[in-house]
Parts: C-alpha cells; structure tokens; sequence
C-alpha cells in the first residue's frame, strides 16, 4: 500500500469518528448550522481526496451524501430523522468500502446504485418536509435529556460555544479565540494542528528503551546502596528522576482518553434503540480519564458488548418500563475513574436486572452446580454464574446478543489484561458490571516474596494486606481438614501454600505458627474473592517490567511474565488469578466445598473426615460430617413458626422444618433471641436441626460404634477424647417427611464395599451409613475412577452403584465390571431413584445383582448382606 | 533469519561449534549461536517441564535455560561441575543450552556426514541432523529447533 493511500485511510478513519458523533449531533438539535456545516466539510474532504486518488465507487457515494448535506446547510431541505439515517447508511457504506481498501489496497466491487438513488430522491425533494412536521418528528424523537434544542437563527448568529452534548472528542486543545473560523471550533472543538502524528511503533519502542532504562537504573541503585560510595550517590540520584520523569513522559505519549473506546458507542446505543424498539439514554462520564493504549485497545470490544448487552437485555422496552413505574427511556451509564494505580469502568444500566431463578435454573440444566450447591449459595455468587462459558440467561437469542458467548469472553480477556469484573444486580433495579484494570501493562509495582529459598513478584493490584503469622505474632494457620485457614477479623480466608502450589514443598506442609516457622500471609484478591497465599518472607516492592515468558513455559499458567531485579537476577512474576484458579480457592461456598470433595472422594471411610461437633439436648458432645451440612444458619428466634406441631421458618420463599434434637418442639430458652441451625439440603428440600451450640470442627477417623438403637444415632464414638454421639442424618432427614433414609438394623460385617455415586450429598450419606453397619467403604463419584482401581488392582466384596451419572451411566459401568477383569463375578447392587419394572429388567440385563431405591437403606444393607452370604457360607 | 540457517546449515562446509555432553561431541551450527557463557546464575522455574533448567539475564535480556543432559536423558552431571551455556535464538526468543563443555569451531564437510544410524537411541535421534567422524570420534549435529521443542512448544 503506498504512502499516499495509508495517509488518506489514516485521515478518513479520523474524519468518520467525527462524522458519526456530528450527525448524532445534528439530530439532537437539526437547526445547529456549525454542525452542519463541519459536516458538509468532513464529507466533502473524503470525497475530494478520493477523487483525487481515483477512487470512483467512494467518490459517488460521498458525493451523494454530499448533495443532501449541501442542502441541508443551505437550508433548501430541513433536517428530518429519516434523513440523517440515510447519511448514517452512506457513512456505513464508506466505512464498508474504507474497510475492503485497508485489506485489498483498491475498492472493493459492490453496487451503489441502490443507495446513491435514494440519497439523490431524497436531495431532488421527496425528502422535503414542512418545519412543522419536522417538529413534530422531533418532539417524537428520543431527545437528549441535557441539552435543549437551540433555535437555528440563535445558532448562526452567535459565535460563542453551543452547549455541546456529553459526546467524546478526540483530544485537541480547544483555543477558540485564535481561530479564524472561530464559528467551527467552537462546536466541534477542533482546533489547529497542536499535535503530531507518531507510528505507533516508535512509541512502542521508546517505551521498550524506557523500560530497559528503568532496569539498568534500578540495578545502578542497588550497586551503589551496598557500596554506599558517596561520590556515585548524587548524580545516581538525579539519574533516577531523570529516568522516572523520562519514563513519565513516554507512559503520557501511550495515554489516551478513555473517550476514544467510547466514541462508537452513542451510535451504538442509537442504532441499537432503533432496532429493539427501546428508548435509551447513554450517560458518559469520565470520558477524559486516561489510560495505557494497549489496556484501551484490549478493553474496547468487551466494553462495546456489555454496552450492548445491557441495551438488549438489561433495559426493558417502554410497555414494561411504564408498568414497572419506571420512566419509560432506559438509561446506560458508563462511568471511568481512577482509583489507586488501577481505573474502574462501571456498566450501569437501570434495566429489569439478573434474574436470580433464571440463573438457577439454567446453572442447574446446564450441570454447573448442584442444587444443595445452589442452595447454599450467596446472591452475588448466583449472579457469577453469567461469567460462565456458554452461559446466557437472555430466553431469546437476537441479533444483538443471547447466544452465550459473551460475559465469559469479556471474563477472559479482562483477566488478560491482569484486571478483574464483577457484578452487583438488583431484580427489577437493574445491574452494574465494574471492571478493575491496570493503568498499564508494562510496568507494574510489584511485592517481592520468597519461598522455600526461591524469590517471586506478586502484583501489587491485587494485594489487599499483609499478615504476619506465627513465630508469637498472634495469628496462626488453623486447618480445616487439609485445608489451612487464617482467621482475619471473623472471617475465614482460605489459604494457599505458594511452596505447595509451586511444587517446591513436598507432602503437607509444616504447621505454621504452631511453635514452628513464622511466615506471611498475602492477602489477595481476585474478582470478588479473597484468599490468602502463605510465603516465608516478604522484601520490599519494586517497580518491574513485564516481560513475557517463553512459549515453552507459557502452559504453566501461575506466572503473568518475568522480569529482572534490580540485583540483575531473573524473577517470575505470579499471577494471582492463575493460582486462584489452579488450587480453585476461588470457587466460592459450596463450589468450593464440591472442589474438596474431588479430591478427598476417593478416601476410605476409615481415613479422616472433618466433623462438626455441637451441643444439642444433653451435655453429650454430637458430631456430623461438615460435608453433609448445607451451612449454618443464625435464625432470629421471631421468625420460627409453628405448622402442624412442627417449628419452621420461612427460608427462600420456602418453608423449612425445624427439628430438635431432644423432642418436640422445645421453647426457645429464656433470654435467646437467635437459634443456630444446621441446615441440610437436597434438591427442593431443605431441613435444619436446631442445636444449642457448635463446638468445633475437628478431624478424625470415624470408628462409630454400632448403636444401641437410638433412633437418630448411627452410634457413639470417640472423637477429640470424647464420647460423642454420631448423629444419623439420614433419619433426622427422614423425620422431615417422605422417603430419605429410614433407621437401620445393623448387621456387623467385615466386607469392603465400592461405592459409586456422583451425588457428594448420597455420598456421604451412604458412607457413613455403611461404616457403622461394619463395611470398609471406598467411594468414588463415578465409573471412571472406579475402573481406575480396579486397573490399580484394588478388590472389593462388592459394588454399590448409582445409575444416573454422568458420562458413563450405571448400565455401562455394570457393562464394563461383568465383561472381564477381576471384579466379573461381584455381586453389584444398583442404586437408583427409579425402581421400576422397566428399569429394573435394563439393570438385570446390564449386569446388576440387586436393585435398590436409592432412599431405602434398610433394603440396601439387606440386599448387601444377602449379596454376600454365599461366600460367607462358602 | 538465524533459525533459516538451522535448515540449510549443512551445505559444502559450514561452521560449527562443538561441545560436549557427557562425553559426547555435539555440533551446532555457528550461526545461530548468538553468545557462549560461563557459569550462569540461573534462577529455577517452579512447574516447568523437567529439561528447563530455569532463566538467565542476558545483558538485560531474559533467557530460558535447556539443560542437554536433561533434554537427552542422560544422567545429572556432578555437582560441583559448572556448565556453560550456549546462547541460541529461536522465534524471536533467546534460550541458553547448557552443556558441560564447550570446544572450538569446526568447519564440517558435507560429504563427511552420515544419515543417523538405526540403532541411534530415540532420544538422540530425534534431535540429530547427521553424524560425522572427527579425529577418529563421531559428532552428533544438533537440529536447535528440535532440541528446543518442549514443554507447549511440542
């Protein structure tokens, strides 16, 4: 592409964005004779220089749009809304033919004939219109809601500024005073060349110089503080502003409004209004903060599509607007500032907002979570669930977007650029996106942090605190289960081992702050979740250059870049969102909770389990599996009422029964105004047992003792040096109604069991159920790894299977188990929620011995036992 | 433009540097070799494949070391031994082979060369370009790009 031709698509491209902002001007207010003609000369300057480039097909479309602009300015036509669209479908077509020459070097072919026709029907007078119904067409029109429409004699006559509309320019200084046709400048802002065009490429690489620069200072620095040679120190020190003013400088040259990613946007919205039907007001606030243009160029399209996103699905139309009380023009706002070292961008719109159920609903069809996850989940970890791959909860798909490539694209490529996004939504009120970026990527302030002798950087962006942990310093390391724990001002933060994690640490790590090792705790954040990285000693930070790693160790995915230290030695730089995501600390709640039941599926019964132990009745300690609880519930003593002789309480819409573990319903104790509640759920359902206290949660080996027939207790067995009542949750569920687990009759056996079932919730319903009838259990959350032991050589007495799973169902599985290998000839028993006929037969078939509701527990023990009788008596 | 030369290196007589992994004589082409070094400070990367010895600064630059040895399966070499790095630069990036001993460079015949022999270990092979007889020892040519496949690059 010559010269000439790169210069003219440069100057064009300019004269477009100025195109579309003027003519939404024009339209707001027809009559403004400055716009107009800024108009009339931008068309007429890209139809000369194609002229003289001989660019034929854009030289007859801009001459075409040229005419109409020549009459309006002329005031022989007066401005009607249908025109202005029309000058919009020829810009569009320049913009199209603009394109083909960036790609191909010439004009693309196409047919203008269409369009030049109606751009000249409209100039010869069928677009002629009296100013009353232009008036009326306008008073119709959305109309700005700032500026009033000024009357056209006003406007040709006065030399001073117009009230401009919120509209971005690019950055000029605007001095009207100088210029002679101060008339234009004062509307437009355009101002004499104050300003030169640089190639992007110098700027990028005079920042790579500058960065390089700020290396070799930073290592000059630490030279000469270990020499402390007073003759070096002064003019080191000048160096060094020198350089961070140098670096300053070339930082402001790659700074650019946020207004330039934004400029689309108020044709967006308009285009976007016209299509949907809707009314929309577009607020843009903050349009001159200012940020790195890499960050700029990588946060215009996820800007664009949230934008969108919120004018097609967040606003409702006028009909729904009116009847939910609200005005009936929608509004987007977009607001940008900073906020130390970072810039926030919200998204707002006052639009119908997320629907919670919809997420739900649609997080459950598409297996993102369970239903007790679900339940026990937070709003704002629901409204995350649009973050998702494939997610959209918009019913119908549009032109505009619902098709579920979209928040999770937007997730991805902030993340890319080391910021963050969340979102806050109200049903009804609408929703707010915030996004959280770096001002620039190249250069970041950075903690230094060392662990198992090794250094790395860990970003300052999402450093929230630093804790000091053991070596007397009061707070310690707790664990629940594996895993650590810090206790931060009453909140539980998950913790992460750096060492671990990098794989520098071998086996469980040491127990910090109990009398051993004192060590850190960074405190981080990634979106909206903290969690905590354990290092063992902390340096200062440091200003670093980003560089990126090489393409072989790209796949680790913990590290963001390296960099060099001011000692000259290489340090990789950590990316918290990449430790969040490899360790899953993130998953917030039960997805966590699903997360740690991954890993610890596979334990044997016999292993450890966490428990929780609480008081309830009588002074016996009670424990339960921490895995089976839902979560804990504080309840207001007011809202506990009673229905039928049971306590309930209102709990999402839902009423939930209430049961005590002493009896009946027992008055709430005199002077408590709260009751704690453990709550358990399944599906729809959910139950709480009233307890007087927690006690604590503790690790232990569960060896239950067969009970002495208490209902409601698998047994008694000694936990934290304790007699503790293990306490039968599948019958206090049963109690709620309907059929969960009834009591069983035990019949002590010392057989190993293979249990497989997806479902963490029949896991570890069943686990525990079986352990105290005797049985060794080994449970797994599907086929695959149960067929992974068998490979490993590990036998069982026999099988215990779910049907319903995913990937592999229990038929194949069976399938599998009888078609050979070691475990061909175990009694398998299917255990399924569908016992009928049909079904029953398919499990025969497959291979199953006995079939069992997955609810019946007395039948299971008693097929189990009479699976493995014969080779008892054998 | 320096990797072009890894393809068409072995032409009439080309250059090479020689250097020794565990007693065995290697070549590489001397024009991709952009530095020798002595004795780095090397700092290890955390979770990268086993055959990266971790990265360097080269005059500012950032360069991913390749241990040989590791790379071709051999044994570690002693612990006080200190290796030398051979600075190579592919796609635009900068990597450092670590070898135990680096030699001279040799200019190399073409007809000398001889396709690798079957019995070649698999590992060897897939990074030989050719064998050659030098002195009365064979010298295995080393295909940089082969050597440097790693990890995703694979």
């Amino acid at each position: 592409m010559d010269d000439l031709l790169a210069d003219f698509l440069t100057e064009t491209h300019e004269g477009l964005v100025a195109l579309d902002v003027a003519l939404l001007r024009l339209e707001k207010s027809p009559g403004d004779k400055p716009t107009l003609s800024e108009i009339f000369r931008l068309v007429h300057t890209i139809k000369g220089t194609c002229g003289f480039l001989g660019l034929s097909r854009l030289e007859r479309v801009a001459h075409a749009a040229e005419n109409i602009l020549g009459l309006y300015r002329d005031g022989v036509l007066t401005v009607t809304p249908a025109g202005v669209s029309l000058v919009l479908r020829a810009l569009d077509r320049i913009k199209e033919i603009v394109g083909g020459l960036e790609q191909g070097g010439s004009e693309p072919a196409g047919d203008d004939a269409e369009l030049i026709g109606e751009l000249d029907a409209a100039a010869g007078g069928d677009g002629i219109s009296t100013l009353a119904e232009t008036e009326a067409a306008f008073n119709n029109a959305p109309a700005p809601a700032a500026v009033e429409e000024p009357l056209a004699a006003e406007a040709v006559e006065s030399p001073s500024p117009v009230a401009k509309p919120s509209a971005p320019q690019r950055r000029a200084a605007p001095p009207p005073a100088e210029t002679p046709a101060a008339e234009e400048a004062a509307t437009s802002g355009r101002a004499p060349p104050q300003s030169i065009r640089v190639s992007v490429d110098v700027l990028e690489d005079l920042m790579m110089l500058v960065s390089e620069l700020v290396l070799t200072r930073n290592q000059l620095m630490q030279l000469s503080r270990a020499r402390s040679d007073g003759a070096y120190s002064v003019p080191l020190q000048r160096l060094s502003h020198i350089t961070s003013d140098l670096q300053d400088g070339v930082m402001k040259t790659r700074m650019q409004p946020i207004g330039n990613a934004w400029a689309k946007m108020p044709r967006l919205v308009r285009d976007l209004s016209i299509e949907l039907g809707k009314k929309i007001d577009l607020e843009m606030r903050g349009a001159d903060t200012e940020l790195d243009r890499q960050v700029l160029e990588l946060i215009k399209d996820p800007l664009t599509h949230m934008v969108r996103n919120s004018g097609d699905h967040g606003l409702e139309g006028p009909e729904d607007r009116r009847r939910a009380g609200k005005s009936e023009t929608g509004r987007i706002m977009l607001n940008a500032f900073h906020e130390g070292g970072h810039i926030l961008i919200e998204i707002s719109d006052d639009g119908r907002g997320l629907s919670l159920d919809r997420i739900r609903q649609k997080a459950l069809t598409q297996g993102l979570a369970t239903e007790s996850e679900i339940a026990g989940m937070s709003d704002g970890e629901i409204h995350r669930f649009i973050f998702r791959a494939g997610f959209s909860t918009a019913a119908a798909v549009t032109a505009v977007s619902g098709r579920g490539v979209g928040m999770d694209v937007v997730k991805t490529n902030v993340e890319r650029i080391g910021g963050t996004i969340d979102v806050a939504s109200v049903e009804g009120r609408g929703t707010a996106f915030t996004i959280k970026i770096p001002l620039t990527l190249a250069i970041v302030s950075a903690l230094i942090v060392e662990v198992a002798g090794e250094r790395f950087a860990i970003p300052q962006i999402g450093v929230l605190e630093l804790v000091r942990v053991g070596g007397g310093s009061g707070s310690r390391v707790e664990r629940i289960k594996d895993a650590p724990v810090l206790r931060l001002r009453d909140r539980l933060l998950p913790l992460v081992s750096l060492g671990r994690v990098l794989g520098l640490e071998e086996g469980p790590s040491q127990p910090l702050g109990e009398g051993g090792d004192a060590g850190f705790v960074v405190v981080t954040q990634v979106g909206a979740n903290v969690f905590g990285i354990i290092v063992d000693r902390l340096f200062d930070t440091e200003e670093i250059v980003v560089k990126p790693v090489a393409p072989i160790l790209r796949h680790i995915g913990m590290f963001s870049g390296n960099t060099i230290l001011g000692d000259g030695s290489v340090i990789m730089i950590l990316d918290p969102n990449g430790i969040a995501r490899v360790t899953g600390v993130v998953a917030d709640g039960a997805g966590a909770r699903a997360a740690e039941n991954k890993v610890a599926s596979a334990v044997r019964s016999s292993e450890k389990t966490s428990l929780l132990l609480f008081r309830a009745g009588d002074e016996t300690p009670k424990a339960v599996p921490l895995g089976l609880i839902a979560r804990l519930d504080d309840i207001p003593v007011e809202q506990i009422e009673n229905s039928g002789g049971t306590p309930v309480v209102q709990y999402r819409g839902q009423l939930m029964p209430l049961l005590s573990m002493s009896g009946g319903f027992v008055p709430a104790e005199e002077g408590r105004t709260r009751q704690t509640v453990l709550v358990f759920s399944e599906g729809e359902r959910s139950l709480g047992i009233m307890v007087d206290a927690i006690l604590d949660v503790v690790d232990e080996a569960l060896s239950v003792q067969a009970g002495q027939g208490r209902p409601g207790f698998l047994g008694s067995a000694v936990v934290a040096g304790k007699v503790t009542d293990v306490i039968d949750t599948a019958w206090w569920l049963g109690q709620a109604g309907g059929d969960w687990f009834r009591p069983a009759t035990a019949t002590p056996a010392s057989r190993r069991l293979l249990v497989v079932e997806d479902s963490a919730f029949f896991r570890e319903l069943v686990v525990p159920a079986l352990a105290a009838d005797g049985y060794e259990v080994v449970a797994v959350e599907g086929p695959a790894q149960a067929l992974r032991l068998r490979e490993r050589g590990e036998m069982f007495d026999a099988i215990v299977s779910d049907i319903e799973m995913p990937d592999m169902d229990g038929y194949a599985f069976a399938r599998d188990v009888r078609g050979g290998g070691p475990w061909q000839d175990l009694p398998m028993v299917a255990l399924t929620g569908r016992v009928e006929p049909a079904a029953v037969a398919r499990g025969r078939a497959a291979g199953f011995t006995d079939y069992v509701g997955k609810y019946d527990r007395e039948a299971l023990l008693a097929s189990l036992s009479e699976c493995l009788a014969v080779p008892v008596a054998a | 433009m320096r990797t072009q030369a890894t393809q068409s290196a072995v032409t009439d007589a080309d250059l090479y540097l020689t250097l020794t992994v565990a007693g065995q004589s290697c070549g590489v082409p001397v024009l991709v070799v952009r530095d020798v070094l002595g004795p780095q400070v090397i700092t290890r990367i955390p979770l990268a494949p086993p055959e990266v010895a971790g990265s360097l600064n080269l005059r500012g630059r950032i360069v991913t070391a390749v241990d040989l040895r590791r790379r071709l399966g051999l044994p570690p070499r002693a612990a006080d031994a200190q290796p030398m790095s051979i600075v190579v630069e592919m796609a635009g990036e900068l990597y450092s082979m670590l070898a135990d001993a680096v030699g001279e460079v040799v200019p190399l015949r073409q007809d000398d060369s001889a396709a690798n022999p079957p019995t070649l270990d698999a590992v060897w092979r897939e990074v030989s370009k050719g064998v050659h007889r030098r002195d009365g020892q064979l010298l295995i040519v080393l295909d940089v790009e082969r050597v440097l496949a790693i990890g995703g690059g694979r």
